[in-house]
């Protein structure tokens, strides 16, 4: 069948050298899927975290932001008059905004009494805050003064919260020194910045912040009327505006969040560094393994040269192991990331998938990885002398 | 075009076409300035279609090298190699990677590839041969598996095969390119001297049913009697016959 399909086939020999040995093959597979899932992780945690640090900003029911020209990321919001949202409605094109509290709050956990650090967003309950629906319904609670949603996605470090919540009992604890009682759960995530969120009406921040300066917001949304050109609008409403507010659409804020953890934190540098040092190991372990088999099999090597056999078509041969290692590395590579990244969401709550692009750059990377050993490994095969075999 | 002459009778061939081999006033040397050793010295070799030429001399006389020189895996330093009519004199690595393709080789230590079963080894020869399916190559090399004896053994390894099985697999995978010319450097120096005997029987008969020519070094006297002719070698020059021939041993420079 298969001889019929392709009658130049010729014999296997670059599987047939790997097969021949199965335990330096075992090895080298190891090796590459070593390789592979550290650069698995390393890529996953790099993106994962990245991803994390706008879970909510993706979430926000906005088509453009109003922020302060101060605000340098989520971790360091500061504060703009909300006089200037409410100028934004004059526009003809815009829906509807929501002005929305941003900030850092202590949290007592209820179990261990220990305090820690949680985000907080204030918004009015009557005004959307995210994209989907169900949160509407939710918001209603908070319009009862000192109630909160809590993040049931959270490091459990806030304490049971959700369990306790599930199974029905009252939690009432402190944020910022101010007793307020959990009103439902939602469900964000933990980023870089935050641990956990929580979400609570304009009125109860207010109260938990009494220093916030009157009027003053962190966060604008502003809907548009369908059709409404975004790009058109933000420009129309940056000429209209003062300097005293920066205007984002919303992927611009969700890349100008991403952005100051690439740029502004050594995290892309450290991930990728260590993406890059799999890649390394994966070489050397890729050469070696093909400038020995090519050292071995040097004599057969020269025989099939003095037989007739072309120089091309035994640089070939040593290729196609490379490319064989890649494929049959890669598999376990991909497999075992895949129950890493199942690990690390039910460890992090990080949102690390393994998605199409990753995959194809980490295969990517490990075929560039034993091509370029088989390279290296070829110029050994220079040195086989079919003059030398008799 | 093998397959052509196959059924006239050497002798036939020898007068109707281009010698196989025809060495003209060859030498050869290794090193440089001090060290510079002359290890052929215009040797003069002509092999017809056909014919078995049985080449001996003390070790170390540049029989080797004269097979290398032959079988195209050195470059021809001073004088002339014609194979099948074409000048390997001046000719580059492709050239004579080309005009390999038509020269089996059987060596001493067989060199058989040890990740491949005897079948495929041999097929490794068939697969030179331009245009044919893989079915009709694989079916080449287990013809001439059998033609030397070894159809019971096609898928074992050269590592489960005895000597003579091995050097039987070299020869079918000499055979198995279609070979115009076969060169054979002691193909008998592993084995005893039966088996010696008959692999070298059988190397000739394939060989004389192919037309093809055979050029093979041994020190084994025991298979002198199957050569068509006998050339020996000393001191880098050749001469014909088998016993010593002291007058001419005088000339060597």
């Amino acid at each position: 069948m298969l001889d019929r399909l392709w009658p130049s086939r010729r014999i296997p020999l670059a599987l047939l050298l790997l097969g021949r040995q199965p335990a330096r093959l075992a090895v080298a597979l190891a090796g590459i899927a070593f390789a592979g899932i550290l650069m698995f992780l390393q890529l996953g945690f790099r993106d994962g975290l990245f991803d994390a640090s706008v879970v909510i900003h993706k979430r926000f029911d906005a088509d453009l932001v109003l922020v302060s020209p101060r605000t340098m990321s989520s971790i360091a919001m500061a504060g703009f008059p909300r006089r200037r949202l409410v100028q934004v409605m004059a526009d003809p094109a815009v829906a509807g905004i929501t002005p929305v509290h941003w900030n850092f709050l202590l949290w007592r956990n209820p179990e261990t009494r220990a305090t820690r650090s949680i985000l907080a967003v204030g918004f009015d309950p009557e005004d959307p805050l995210f994209l989907d629906p169900d949160l509407a319904e939710q918001a209603r609670v908070l319009s009862q003064r000192g109630r909160v949603l809590f993040d049931a996605l959270s490091r459990p470090e806030f304490g049971p919260i959700a369990s306790w919540y599930r199974q029905g009992r009252s939690i009432d604890t402190e944020v910022a020194g101010q007793r307020v009682r959990v009103a439902g759960l939602v469900s964000i995530g933990p980023s870089f910045g935050a641990d956990g969120n929580l979400l609570t009406s304009s009125e109860t921040f207010l109260s938990l912040l009494p220093n916030t300066p009157p009027g003053s917001i962190e966060l604008g949304l502003i809907r548009l009327r369908p059709g409404a050109d975004p790009a058109e609008v933000s420009q129309r409403l940056k000429q209209r505006l003062p300097k005293d507010v920066t205007i984002f659409s919303k992927n611009g804020f969700i890349d100008f969040e991403k952005n100051y953890w690439r740029s502004s934190t050594a995290i892309g540098f450290i991930f990728t560094l260590g993406a890059g040092m799999g890649f390394v190991v994966g070489c050397v372990i890729v050469y070696q393994i093909l400038y020995s088999d090519v050292s071995d099999h040097l004599p057969e090597y020269a025989t099939l040269m003095a037989m007739g056999y072309p120089l091309p078509q035994l640089l070939a041969v040593v290729a196609r192991e490379g490319l064989l290692l890649a494929l049959f590395g890669y598999l376990p590579a991909w497999l075992i990331g895949q129950g890493l990244y199942a690990l690390i969401r039910s460890g992090t709550q990080l949102p690390v998938s393994m998605d199409g692009p990753r995959s194809l750059l980490v295969f990517a990377m490990i075929l560039t990885m034993c091509l370029v050993s088989a390279l290296l490994a070829m110029r050994k095969l220079g040195d086989a002398d079919p003059a030398e075999i008799f | 075009m093998v397959t052509s002459v196959s059924s006239t009778s050497p002798a036939a061939v020898r007068s109707s076409s281009i010698p196989t081999v025809a060495v003209r006033q060859l030498s050869h040397w290794y090193g440089s300035g001090v060290n510079l050793r002359q290890v052929l010295d215009r040797v003069d070799l002509t092999i017809h279609p056909g014919e078995v030429v049985l080449l001996t001399g003390p070790s170390g006389c540049g029989k080797t090298t004269l097979l290398t020189l032959v079988g195209a895996l050195r470059q021809v330093m001073a004088g002339s190699i014609r194979l099948f009519g074409e000048e390997l004199h001046g000719a580059g690595r492709a050239e004579r990677q080309r005009l390999r393709c038509g020269i089996g080789m059987i060596f001493q230590g067989h060199n058989l590839l040890r990740c491949l079963s005897a079948e495929q080894n041999v097929q490794m020869g068939a697969d030179l041969l331009p245009g044919l399916g893989y079915r009709s190559r694989r079916d080449l090399a287990r013809r001439w598996l059998r033609e030397v004896g070894l159809g019971d053994h096609l898928h074992k390894l050269p590592h489960d095969l005895s000597g003579g099985q091995k050097q039987r697999v070299a020869i079918a995978r000499a055979l198995a390119a279609q070979p115009r010319l076969l060169l054979a450097d002691e193909p008998t120096a592993a084995l005893d001297s039966r088996t010696g005997r008959e692999v070298v029987e059988l190397l000739r008969s394939l060989a004389r049913d192919q037309g093809c020519s055979v050029l093979m070094v041994t020190h084994d006297s025991r298979i002198l009697d199957l050569a068509d002719r006998l050339v020996r070698m000393e001191d880098g020059r050749l001469y014909e016959g088998l016993f010593n021939d002291r007058e001419a041993s005088g000339s060597v420079g």
